[in-house]
């Protein structure tokens, strides 16, 4: 297979997984909009996913050698303050992203 | 709506990992277009390096978008449209247009299917835009990306902040934390699914529980 058209594939598969993820619900429970649990898990579980995907997105971090996992620590909680605070998800992203590009570049906090 | 415009610099944060890959460019607006995921795009990246097989792609892209299936959950009453919009609708739901949909109030003078349309397409736009921008400019300049990849963390800040001042409940987020760092303990290869599940049975108690008192 060449490089393109696994490339292709990959785009392909994901293309119809995410679709896959996205239709399911709305498929499924057509004719049952009215279910408790389905209210209840519709209410509660974006917050827990949200909240699982930040850890899942460090999970790469190793916290026991240097520099501990400071660095995205400190990033994390600019990030979080910055958004509480103006609630810009561009200027949050950006702020944050930008202080952990200079800590990660700039070699500080090694 | 100024919330929109993040997925611009983070579309061009994709764009110029994916560019690092030796790709050509106009595959990271396509990817934007007909996959239209950001965190499984910034996830691709690492797999199309480590050359995965396609099974693992499926799986992973799935397990990271699971999440979707309980936006489309809270959103059942909400999309009432028929047809083509509604298949539209749900293509693209994003976790950006998910908050935006049920953080804001339609408009008194709008009807609601056409403001989710408005919503979408042009959360869409933005991030094509910024595909193509990231990739563009990463084909001609060449920079160190190391440390960009924290956008993806930064996103999820942020929807988690999102969701905080919506909830208003501490809870979910100590049971998510919870089940996160024990599925990352026990089984740190799966620790996306593991943790989920661990969360959906406890959310499932708790309905549970909840339900006998309402009867």
């Amino acid at each position: 297979m060449s490089d393109l058209h696994y490339l292709l594939a990959v785009i392909l598969v994901m293309a119809l997984m995410t679709f896959l993820t996205r239709v399911l619900p709305f498929v499924a429970f057509r004719n049952n909009k009215d279910h408790h649990l389905l209210d209840y898990l519709g209410r509660y579980m974006p917050p827990v996913i949200m909240t699982i995907l930040v850890v899942y997105s460090l999970q790469g971090v190793d916290i026991s050698i240097p520099p501990y996992g400071v660095r995205e620590f400190i990033a994390v909680l600019l990030t979080a303050l910055v958004h509480w605070l103006w609630s810009n998800a561009l200027l949050s992203i950006f702020s944050g992203t930008a202080l952990y590009v200079f800590l990660v570049q700039s070699g500080l906090l090694l | 709506m100024p919330v929109m415009f993040g997925y611009i610099p983070l579309g061009m944060a994709f764009g110029v990992l994916f560019q690092d890959l030796g790709y050509p460019w106009y595959f990271a607006p396509l990817m934007g277009v007909i996959v239209f995921a950001g965190a499984a795009q910034f996830m691709a990246v690492g797999l199309l390096s480590a050359q995965a097989g396609l099974t693992e792609v499926a799986i992973s892209t799935f397990l990271l978008n699971s999440r979707h299936m309980f936006f489309g959950l809270s959103l059942l009453k909400r999309y009432t449209a028929r047809g083509l919009k509604k298949f539209y609708l749900i293509f693209v739901l994003t976790d950006e247009t998910y908050s935006l949909i049920t953080s804001t109030d339609t408009p008194a003078d709008v009807d609601s299917v056409s403001y989710y349309m408005a919503i979408t397409a042009f959360n869409q736009i933005y991030w094509v835009i910024g595909c193509a921008l990231g990739a563009g400019l990463g084909a001609w300049l060449v920079f160190d990306t190391s440390g960009m990849d924290f956008a993806l963390t930064a996103l999820f800040v942020v929807l988690v902040i999102e969701q905080w001042k919506k909830v208003g409940e501490p809870w979910p987020f100590v049971l998510a934390l919870i089940s996160a760092v024990l599925a990352l303990v026990l089984f740190r290869q799966h620790m996306l699914v593991t943790s989920i599940a661990l969360s959906m049975i406890v959310l499932a108690y708790q309905a549970y529980r909840a339900g006998l008192r309402h009867e």
